[in-house]
């Protein structure tokens, strides 16, 4: 099937099967491997990527299901000149990630709770990235991180 | 990667249309509704299917709509949708607050309330809570529609009594009176539940006599489960019913019938039983009255 969609930004048009989950077309098709894919169940969160603002598990979304929608993914999150996302770069600041499979999920899953919620309380960010797992941090440099952000991206709307 | 076999997806444009091909394919086909459990499954090659018949192109059948005394959700509506939706938080806050808690974010973003009750998938805990309410599932095949309760639309674990050509269309709940409360819990170590419990109890004006009530417990067993006798030692004086909570415990796990999985031995889930519906049983009747 033929396949539109907006992927970080930029028209995309590209033929798929009904059958192509999206991690399949962002890593084989589109060379994005940014995106991970660890559990393959929906439930690790490693290959977490925004449709319509949403976070979803791209590894069993079929790619079919963006059509004609948003997608980002973390390759989209830095500004042309490599300036990294706030969330990014708190990211760095704060240590959140020692290996750093999980980060691209991560990041992805907290900048769409940040653009929903832009002042989380340490409850909502634990409840929100509860199905993000990570093996190395033991979460707290990562909820520290996403606060962190929520300051920076509140000041720089100021 | 773990790659999907191949198969053809096809878009309905009403729900006939869908019934249509879903007798057409017969077992070669399947309804698709977000594919939150059915994926996973297809992919590891428990199920095949050439042809999936994707539900959400029917226009309509996501609506969250208020009636006289239920609340009608549509199957396809989005696990988040109904989380978010104002209307639920404000007539069926317990259904709100369920929601809020399945699986995880991205679930919920993809994942369907007709999809998680049509897949009857043991530990739904939409499951539990919607048969403590007395929810109805209507189906529409090519003949016509009906109208089940939830005890008999799952009728095991992955089971359904859905026809090969029904669709499940949307889910009704009568909303609780003024009088009752409703609690949802759970306990979870793992991506799924180990034992959800609901109870919805009728207190008399006074705040001490519950006159009604209903308990059940769901993801120890095949299906969601109720028992009788649990409920008709859950009514009576607040400070007898209180002394009766161990009894009303193992009537409810004797009629669930826990298993031995992975997420506990049937003795454990026994044990939690009783720990969670006394947990519910005190929130119950701390909580304050709903003001519809």
């Amino acid at each position: 099937m033929r396949l539109c969609f907006q992927l970080n930004g930029r028209p995309v048009e590209i033929e798929c099967e009904a059958a192509d989950t999206l991690a399949e077309l962002l890593r084989n098709h589109l060379n994005l491997t940014g995106t991970k894919v660890s559990c393959e169940v929906q439930v690790c969160g490693a290959c977490t990527v925004l449709v319509g603002g949403l976070p979803v598990s791209s590894c069993t979304l079929l790619a079919y299901e963006v059509r004609d929608k948003n997608v980002v993914t973390i390759e989209g999150l830095a500004q042309p000149d490599g300036t990294l996302h706030p969330i990014q770069q708190a990211f760095i600041d704060d240590f959140a990630f020692q290996c750093g499979f999980c980060t691209p999920g991560m990041i992805l899953a907290a900048k769409a709770l940040l653009d929903e919620n832009p002042k989380p309380s340490e409850d909502d960010v634990i409840h929100y990235m509860d199905g993000n797992i990570c093996r190395c941090t033991g979460y707290v440099p990562i909820v520290r991180a996403i606060q962190k952000a929520a300051e920076t991206l509140k000041e720089s709307k100021k | 990667m773990m790659p999907l076999r191949r198969f053809q997806m096809h878009q309905p444009k009403s729900v006939k249309e869908a019934a249509e091909m879903l007798a057409h394919y017969g077992e070669k086909g399947r309804l698709y509704a977000g594919g939150t459990e059915l994926l996973l499954a297809m992919k590891h090659d428990l199920l095949r299917y050439e042809h999936l018949v994707d539900v959400k192109t029917v226009p309509g059948l996501d609506k969250i709509e208020a009636q006289n005394s239920s609340l009608r959700i549509g199957s396809v509506a989005t696990h988040r949708s109904i989380e978010k939706s104002p209307l639920v938080k404000e007539r069926l806050p317990v259904m709100a607050e369920m929601t809020r808690y399945i699986a995880n974010v991205r679930v919920r973003a993809t994942g369907t309330l007709g999809g998680n009750i049509g897949f009857a998938e043991p530990h739904s805990d939409p499951a539990t809570l919607l048969l403590a309410l007395g929810a109805k599932a209507t189906l529409q095949g090519q003949t016509g529609e009906r109208s089940l309760a939830m005890n008999e639309i799952i009728v095991g674990a992955y089971e359904t009594a859905l026809a090969p050509d029904e669709i499940l269309t949307a889910i009704e709940i009568p909303l609780p009176a003024r009088s009752q409360r409703a609690i949802y819990l759970k306990f979870q170590i793992h991506e799924r539940p180990v034992l959800g419990l609901a109870l919805i109890v009728d207190v008399d004006a006074s705040g001490n006599t519950i006159t009604k009530a209903k308990a059940v417990v769901g993801a120890v067993s095949p299906a969601p489960c109720r028992s009788d006798k649990a409920d008709a030692l859950l009514v009576g004086p607040k400070d007898k019913v209180e002394k009766q909570l161990t009894d009303a415990a193992r009537a409810l796990a004797d009629a669930a019938d826990p298993v031995d999985d992975l997420e506990g031995s049937a003795e454990y889930k026994r044990h939690l039983i009783g720990v969670y519906l006394r947990r519910a049983f005190t929130q119950a009747l701390a909580s304050p009255l709903r003001n519809p």
